[in-house]
């Protein structure tokens, strides 16, 4: 699939004078030419401002001036971050046309590192799916498989990153957007620990769940990745004060405590194959000094219900400024709360549809008590169990996703079908820590298979540590 | 399976919501809402009285800005965005109902 | 007939001056051209974020100190959900059930107001409808001017301690002069930075249950207050004595008619969602913070108006009226350091000055006579150089012209005469000049009599220039008449 070079590699040929960024663009747009049309996984391409960008760098080169630790690597952004006067569409109608007047904060990271943004990526509309079945623009395929999805709601990067395309790629995860995807894809995601990475420019699905992080196809690429986008944001009062020390390049496990959590492994729904990627990374581990253990953590049985009724309920109200009043889609009504209504039923799809309603009845007079604020002491219950489980280990295993990727179309018709895909990555985005999937093994289909690394909030060094190791066992 | 919302709650939940759906579309959002509902039973039932809810997974306290002015957008830009504008203002169809 | 306890509770919202808005770096200014302070936070815009003001925290500190609040250790900001254009979010941030500060109260004339709270919120952008009578029911349509969407907002909410419009405007009174004092805000309710929502209830007698709240807003001065909140006690009075419903809603008032207008109720119930704000975190406020806040209010009205009564032995009305004037209050203390006397700064101040401003459309700070200059005129007053009328025109022309009222004097030649002995030779020259009217004077009955001494004192004055002392001329005047 991809023989390309990995960005740590891209960086250093570029900065060296080695290649010329222009070449390396060049490339990634022949890629992408080569399998957009049967894989969509871009809304659209920035083939000028890459090039004139990756100019811009070589000529930086050529001065002698230092043009940044990512220089002329090629990246994709989902498309829910902004970038100024380029389309930003969430892959919603309600936003179709419409162009960000400023920069989200990491993708001014990105441009000041010297990588270069060269797609804007396919996504569930809103960020809302596992599928990125529900993109306005239609689905994205997985490379791997046409037939199949690659995983939601960060699809496009995901595939983006595993066609070849880039080395590469943002995506937002609020209840495991980018770890499933990766999963699905063969590629390495990461969810940050909460407050990690600046969500200023993300445009909201749920605030207190949302955290953007890293595409790869390696373990060193996500990391390199990470600290270039990662640490404190004035612009984001959720942003960690603290400056995050360096990942480090670690591999050693030996001595590191790994729990194999019960709930999310051992369980119906989990297809065998999964099951035995996660023991065999386990014992892998084990194999190079890790203790490794079963840990039980109760509370995460709970996760996905509490999920669906706190992300829909902080969507509902992210998602009522979509009114046809100040940008995007308008549809004319005879009064404003007609114009409103007939806009965002125009506007949005089924599924941000159901959400926005299940999220507004969970918050409504008379139900807040029963739905909203009892997920929110679910979330306080996991969080408690977690930090029981974290005081006996250093890192947890569990699936990253239940199965390898279905076929387009499996589970449209069944909306909890399609959440229970999620039923792994839940759970940490609820205690907003950090987890990220690492491709091991393959499924009955042939398919990609996703092992999950998590750790505490914080624990990013850690988590690759152990990341980088199950990656080598492969 | 007994619908926990009743398509009369949807067009209510609709209305809140502003978001126009036809009584078919209710119907539906009625039955796929209530299988939804019917899942999150789990955690309704779960006895937490004693337990304090997390609204946010982490614990900052007095985030706060000094009091300095930044430049504002292109005021053409910015409606140059809107569906609809009118003497340097966005337009909108009249408005129903009290202000708040 | 029934007469009827009225309860009134009032919310009051008030437009902070700070810089900036609540959540962004836009400028906080009123009357910019439309839409010119807007950014991607306060337009709403996908994927912004708010980031808290710390001045707002600091006001609303200050705000908890000079009006007796409890801060909680912790308070944090809620959604408030509901669609309505000039909210580009359709959500205000607000905050709900963990308000920054709770449990104040103020004394006014004597009575102990509650306040329950008093909490930190986003304001509204500005809607104009268009077409139709330019109301808001008979427009065509509306436009929208997001420049104040954003600006911090206070709002303050009495208990309902309050028992007549007179009372309820004492209150507002009382706490527009404390906002002023404090400098959070400029508390003018004729542009909208003080808002006063009244909620009015009556009951037969004060053992019964609180009667139907009917909530009147709109009201842009403290006059309109009263007046809406008399309006609608007589309207619910001539109600309850027909035995009709009170209903819950909120009404309008309407100044040129003086009356208050229901509004139309909007579709279904009012369900705002409320929700802890995600993308702001708690603010709790240190002991350090708190501590600058105890020391930062300065003089409350209350305590200031007490010490001017008793040091410069004025009235209430007029330690009133010079409170509630920071400018002239400052001006005033400003020629007392000066070594005016209290009691005369503050009559020319609350007189003949204030007169002057008003006619002038100016402030104090604006005066082209300096307090050092008001402080030189009284004593001219008080060691009789002047006459009081005398003094006026030097006033007037020190008002007028930058030159202190001993120059004018001088210049003038405007010293007032009190040489007896000089005075005397004037009144036996203009008595010797008038026998006609003293003949009169001594033939008249006392009413007569009292008009040609008029005449007589009259022709002092005029032969004297207005320079003579009129109290000695009098005292000579009665001698010579032997009256
Ligand atoms: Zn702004």
């Amino acid at each position: 699939m991809t023989g390309a070079m990995t960005a740590v590699e891209t960086a250093a040929a570029v900065r060296s004078g080695d290649r010329s960024a222009r070449s390396v663009v060049e490339e990634a747009l022949a890629a992408i030419s080569e399998r957009e049309e049967e894989l969509h996984a871009c809304n659209t391409v920035l083939a000028d401002a890459a090039i004139a960008r990756a100019d811009a760098i070589d000529a930086a080169v050529a001065h002698g001036e230092d043009p940044g630790p990512l220089a002329g690597v090629p990246i994709a952004l989902k498309d829910n971050l902004c970038v100024q006067g380029e389309l930003t569409t969430c892959s919603s109608k309600i936003l179709e046309g419409w162009r960000p007047p400023y920069t989200a904060t990491v993708v001014e990271r990105l441009l000041a590192a010297g990588a270069i943004p060269i797609a804007k990526t396919n996504l569930d509309e809103f960020a809302m799916g596992s599928s990125t079945e529900n993109s306005a623009f239609g689905p994205t395929r997985n490379p791997h498989d046409k037939a199949r999805v690659p995983g939601g709601s960060s699809g496009g990067s995901a595939a983006a990153v595993s066609a070849g395309y880039v080395p590469l790629a943002l995506g937002s995860d609020t209840g495991g957007s980018i770890r499933q995807p990766a999963a699905f894809c063969g590629v390495v995601g990461v969810k940050p620990t909460y407050g990690r990475v600046s969500r200023y420019g993300l445009i909201a699905f749920a605030s207190s769940l949302d955290q953007i992080g890293p595409f790869a196809t390696t373990v060193d690429d996500a990391a390199l990745l990470m600290e270039t986008i990662w640490g404190p944001d004035q612009m984001d009062s959720t942003s960690i004060p603290s400056r995050p020390d360096p990942i480090g390049a670690g591999s050693d496990v030996s001595g590191l405590r790994i729990g194999i959590i019960e709930e999310l492994t051992d369980v119906e729904g989990i297809a065998p194959e999964v099951r035995a990627s996660v023991e065999r990374a386990a014992s892998g581990l084990e194999g190079s000094g890790a203790h490794v253990e079963r840990v039980s953590i109760p509370s995460c049985a709970y996760g996905l219900s509490a999920y669906y009724l706190i992300a829909p309920a902080e969507a509902s109200s992210n998602l009522a400024r979509y009114d046809g009043v100040r940008y995007g889609l308008r549809v004319d009504g005879a009064d404003v709360a007609e114009m409103n209504a007939k806009t965002r039923a125009a506007g949005f799809g089924a599924e941000v549809k159901r959400r926005i309603m299940l999220g507004t009845y969970a918050l409504s007079a008379g139900y807040y008590d029963a739905y909203y604020g009892q997920a929110q002491k679910v979330r306080t219950l996991i969080i408690r169990d977690f930090a029981q489980a974290y005081e006996r280990f250093d890192v947890l295993l569990s699936p990253t996703a239940p199965t390898e990727a279905f076929k387009l179309g499996a589970k449209t018709a069944d909306p909890l079908a399609m959440y229970m895909s999620d039923v792994c990555t839940i759970p940490t985005n609820l205690a907003g820590h950090a987890a990220m999937s690492v491709p091991f093994g393959t499924g009955v289909e042939g398919l990609p298979i996703g092992v999950q690394v998590l750790a505490p909030a914080l624990g990013e060094s850690v988590m690759f540590t152990v990341a980088r190791a199950v990656e080598a066992l492969r | 399976m007994s619908p926990r919302i009743s398509p009369e709650q949807v067009r209510h939940v609709a209305k809140l919501a502003r978001l126009s759906i036809t009584d078919a579309e209710a119907s539906q959002l009625a039955e796929e809402l209530g299988v939804i509902l019917e899942h999150a039973e789990d955690v309704a039932a779960l006895d937490l009285s004693d337990i304090e809810p997390t609204a946010h997974p982490i614990h900052l306290t007095n985030v706060l800005r000094d009091d300095a002015p930044k430049p504002s957008l292109d005021r053409d830009e910015v409606l140059a965005a809107a569906p609809a504008t009118e003497d340097r203002r966005f337009r909108v169809p009249r408005i129903m109902g009290e202000t708040q | 007939m029934t007469t009827y306890e009225t309860v009134i509770g009032l919310e009051v919202h008030v437009e902070l001056s700070t810089r900036t808005k609540l959540f962004c770096g836009c400028a906080n200014e009123f009357g910019a051209e439309p839409n010119t302070h807007v950014c991607p936070v306060c337009l709403g815009l996908p994927g912004s974020l708010p980031v808290l003001n710390r001045t707002v925290v600091e006001f609303a500190l200050l705000l908890g100190v000079a009006l007796n609040f409890d801060v909680p250790p912790s308070s944090i900001f809620h959604r408030k959900n509901y669609f309505y254009p000039d909210m580009p979010k359709d959500f205000q941030v607000s905050q709900f059930d963990e308000p920054i500060c709770v449990d104040g109260w103020i004394d006014v004339a004597g009575e102990r107001i509650g306040i329950e709270r008093a909490h930190m919120e986003e304001d509204t952008g500005k809607t104009t409808h268009m077409g139709g009578g330019g109301r808001i029911h008979d427009a065509d349509y509306s436009l929208v001017d997001y420049n104040r969407a954003g600006i911090p907002l206070l709002e303050i909410v009495s208990r309902p301690d309050m028992g007549s419009a007179e009372q309820a405007r004492g209150y507002v009174s009382e706490l527009r002069a404390i906002l002023a004092t404090i400098g959070i805000s400029d508390v003018k309710m004729e542009e909208g930075s003080m808002r006063v929502d009244a909620n009015v209830s009556l009951r037969a007698n004060s053992t019964d249950a609180l009667g139907t709240k009917v909530e009147i807003k709109n009201m842009n001065s403290l006059r309109s207050l009263g007046r809406a909140i008399d309006s609608e006690i007589e309207r619910q009075s001539v109600m309850l004595d027909s035995e009709e419903v009170i209903i819950q809603e909120t009404r309008h008032w309407d100044e040129v008619a003086g009356v208050t207008h229901g509004m139309r109720s909007k579709e279904g119930s009012s369900d705002y969602r409320y929700f802890p704000e995600p993308d702001l975190v708690p603010v709790a406020p240190t002991d350090e913070m708190r501590k600058v806040a105890r020391e930062s209010v300065p003089e409350l009205p209350a305590s200031k108006r007490e010490r001017l009564i008793s040091d410069w032995g004025i009235g209430p009305s007029d330690a009133r009226i010079l409170v509630d004037d920071r400018a002239l209050c400052t001006y005033a203390e400003a020629a007392v350091a000066a070594g005016g006397s209290g009691k005369d700064v503050t009559n020319w101040c609350t007189g003949e000055i204030l007169g002057y401003l008003n006619e002038q459309g100016s402030t104090p700070e604006a005066l082209i006579l300096r307090p050092e200059g008001l402080a030189e005129l009284v004593a001219l007053l008080a060691d009789d150089t002047l006459s009081r009328s005398l003094a006026k025109d030097v006033l007037e022309e020190c008002l007028a012209t930058p030159v202190m009222p001993r120059e004018v004097v001088e210049r003038r030649g405007l010293a007032q005469m009190n040489d007896e002995g000089e005075l005397a030779a004037l009144v036996d020259e203009v008595l010797g000049r008038n026998e006609d009217a003293i003949a009169q004077w001594k033939a008249g009955d006392e009413k007569a009599r009292k008009k040609k001494r008029g005449f007589l004192m009259g022709e002092l004055m005029k032969t004297s220039g207005s320079k003579g002392n009129p109290k000695v001329l009098n005292q000579l005047l009665d001698e010579r008449l032997g009256d």
